[in-house]
C-alpha cells in the first residue's frame, strides 16, 4: 500500500541532504564542541556554521540564536525567562485562547506561580482584536506572548501589529513561529520581536532540536542551568549532529521558500476545492486568507474525526484530527471551539496538512477517496438521521 | 491502539440502522463528549429478536455499539440486563485506558432501550 503523509503540522521526515550532513556528527567527528584540543575543532565548527545558517534564516546576529531541545523549551525559555527575570517590574503576561499547549501550559503553571494571564479570545475565523490586546496591557504587563501562525487550523496572526504595540509599551513581546517557519518569511531586521521561537522538525529537520532567538539586550533567566553553554543562557553539551541539521534544514528552507509557498497553497486549495464539490455540509475552519499555504482544517457535520482518520489510516493517509479522541482528553480542540465551533463540529474536524513531498496525485486520491468515508461514516450517524 | 476485534467491528460494523417500529429504544452520550449512541430494540416473547445502533462517535464507539447488539440479539431481557460496559469492551479484548469512561455507553444504551420497552409494555401501548 502506498503510503500518504498529510501531517507536516505534527512533524516532517527528514530531508535527505540534512541527514547527509549530521552523518559525520553521529559518526566520526564525536568530540566535545567546549573543549581546547583536536577532537573538539570539527564539532565546534559544525556548531557554529549552524547558528549562521540559522542567524541568515532569521536575518539576524549569530550571537542571538540560543539553541535549544525542541520548540517547547524555547518557548519555555522565552516565557518563564522573561516571567522570571522581570518579575519585580510587574506580573501581567498576555496570551490567546489559541496558543500550542507548549505556550498555554507555561502560562497556566505561571498562573499558580502568582503572575496573572489575560489570554485574548479569538473570532470565528480564528483572529484575535488588537484593540483588546492593547486594552489589556497595564503597567503591570511584562511580556505579550501570540503565535506567529496556528498549528490546527494554520491562521497567520498579524505580528508586525503587535510588536508596535508591544514597543509603543514598552513590553516584551515573544512569538511562537514553529509553525510559520519555512512558510512565511521571518526577517528579524523588519519584524519587531524580542523572542521568536522554532523547531528543527517541522522544517525537514531531526527532532530534539530547537532554537529561540533573543534580540540582543533582552535577558533571560535560564531555566537550565549548567556550563558556559549558549552563553550561559543554555546548560549543556550541545546535540551537535542535530543541530548541525537544524542549521542545514533553515539554508534549505531559505533557499526553497518561494518556490515552495505556492506549490503548497496549490495543493491546499485544490483538495479544498475538491472536497468542496463533492462532500456536502462541510466547513473550512479559520480565516480563508490570513492562513499558512499548507494548512486545511475542515469540519464534516454529523461524524466524528477519529473514525475519519481510522478510515483514512486503512488507505495509508495519515492526517489529524481536532476530535477529543485525538487529544487524549475529553475536550474537543481547545482552539476550534473558541472560535466558537460547535461541540459536533470541532469533533468533527481533521486537519490536512502538506509539505513539500505532497504531489497532485495524492491529492486527487484523497479527493476521490474521502467522500464515500464520509457518506457511509454519515450512514451510521444518529445526528446525520436527526436532520434528513 | 485498537484491538484487531475492534477494528473489525469498525469496519465492518453489525446491525447499522433503525429496528422498524422498534418496541423500545435508547439514546446515550452527549455532543460535548463526541460519542452518542442510539440503540433500537424489537422484542418479542420477553426476547430481542432484532436491534440495530447508529452511532456518532470513534472508532471505539462504533465497535462497542456494534459489540453490543451482535451480543444480545436473542437473548432474552434478563440475560441482556445482566451486559454491562465491561462485558461488552472484554469482548473485544479491551479498550484504550483512555476509552473506557467516554466511548464505552454501548451497553448504557441497550439498558435505555429495554427500560423504554419496559415503560411502553407497562402503560400497554
Amino acid at each position: 500500500m502506498k503510503k500518504i503523509y498529510f501531517d507536516h503540522n505534527a512533524t516532517t521526515p527528514l530531508d535527505e541532504e540534512v541527514l547527509a550532513e549530521m552523518l559525520p556528527y553521529l559518526k566520526d567527528e564525536w568530540g566535545n564542541p567546549s573543549s581546547i584540543h583536536w577532537a573538539s575543532r570539527k564539532p565546534r565548527q559544525g556548531l557554529d556554521t549552524a547558528r549562521e545558517q540559522v542567524a541568515a534564516f532569521l536575518n539576524c546576529a549569530p550571537l542571538e540564536i540560543i539553541f535549544t531541545s525542541t520548540g517547547t523549551e524555547s518557548d519555555n525559555l522565552a516565557i518563564k525567562g522573561i516571567a522570571y527575570g522581570k518579575r519585580k517590574k510587574g506580573n501581567h503576561i498576555i496570551t490567546t485562547k489559541v496558543e500550542h499547549p507548549a505556550v498555554m501550559n507555561t502560562c497556566k503553571y505561571l498562573e499558580k506561580e502568582g503572575f496573572e494571564v489575560t489570554y485574548l479570545g479569538v473570532n470565528e475565523k480564528g483572529m484575535i482584536d488588537l484593540g483588546e490586546l492593547e486594552e489589556s496591557i497595564t503597567d503591570q504587563t511584562i511580556l505579550i506572548t501570540v503565535m506567529y501562525a496556528n498549528n490546527e487550523t494554520g491562521v497567520i496572526f498579524p505580528i508586525e501589529d503587535i510588536a508596535k504595540i508591544a514597543k509603543d509599551k514598552g513590553v516584551t513581546f515573544h512569538t511562537d513561529a514553529v509553525q510559520a517557519a519555512g512558510k512565511v518569511a521571518l526577517d528579524m531586521k523588519k519584524l519587531d520581536v524580542d523572542l521568536l521561537s522554532i523547531s528543527g522538525h517541522k522544517l525537514y529537520g531531526p527532532k530534539g532540536t530547537g532554537a529561540l532567538f533573543a534580540r540582543r539586550g533582552v535577558r533571560l533567566v535560564p531555566l537550565i542551568h549548567g556550563g558556559h553553554h549558549e552563553r550561559n543562557r543554555r546548560g549543556g553539551t550541545e546535540n551537535v549532529a542535530g543541530l548541525v541539521g537544524l542549521g542545514k534544514a533553515c539554508e534549505i528552507a531559505a533557499r526553497d521558500m518561494k518556490k515552495e509557498v505556492p506549490y503548497l497553497k496549490n495543493l491546499r486549495d485544490r483538495l479544498e476545492k475538491g472536497f468542496m464539490e463533492k462532500i456536502p455540509d462541510i466547513k473550512i475552519n479559520g480565516d480563508i486568507e490570513k492562513r499558512l499555504p499548507n494548512t486545511a482544517n475542515i469540519s464534516f457535520e454529523y461524524v466524528e474525526g477519529e473514525s475519519l482518520l481510522l478510515n483514512l489510516d486503512m488507505l495509508g493517509i495519515a492526517a489529524s484530527s481536532g476530535s477529543a479522541c485525538t487529544s487524549g482528553s475529553l475536550e474537543p480542540s481547545h482552539v476550534l471551539l473558541a472560535m466558537s465551533l460547535s461541540h459536533e463540529m470541532s469533533h468533527g474536524s481533521v486537519r490536512f496538512s502538506l509539505g513539500k513531498c505532497n504531489t497532485v496525485e495524492e491529492i486527487d486520491f484523497l479527493i476521490e477517496k474521502m467522500p464515500p468515508i464520509v457518506e457511509r461514516m454519515r450512514s451510521m450517524s444518529p445526528l446525520y438521521a436527526g436532520t434528513k | 491502539m485498537y484491538s484487531k476485534k475492534v477494528m473489525d467491528h469498525f469496519t465492518n460494523p453489525r446491525n447499522v440502522g433503525e429496528v422498524e417500529s422498534p418496541s423500545g429504544e435508547g439514546t446515550v452520550g452527549n455532543p460535548a463528549c463526541g460519542d452518542i449512541m442510539k440503540l433500537t430494540i424489537k422484542v418479542e416473547d420477553d426476547k430481542i429478536t432484532d436491534v440495530k445502533f447508529k452511532t456518532f462517535g470513534c472508532g471505539a464507539a462504533i465497535a462497542t455499539s456494534s459489540m453490543v447488539t451482535e451480543l444480545v440479539k436473542g437473548k432474552d431481557l434478563k440475560e441482556a440486563d445482566n451486559i454491562s460496559n465491561s462485558t461488552v469492551a472484554e469482548a473485544l479484548d479491551g479498550l484504550p485506558p483512555v476509552k473506557m469512561h467516554c466511548s464505552n455507553l454501548a451497553a448504557d444504551a441497550l439498558h435505555a432501550a429495554i427500560e423504554d420497552y419496559k415503560k411502553k409494555h407497562a402503560s400497554g401501548s
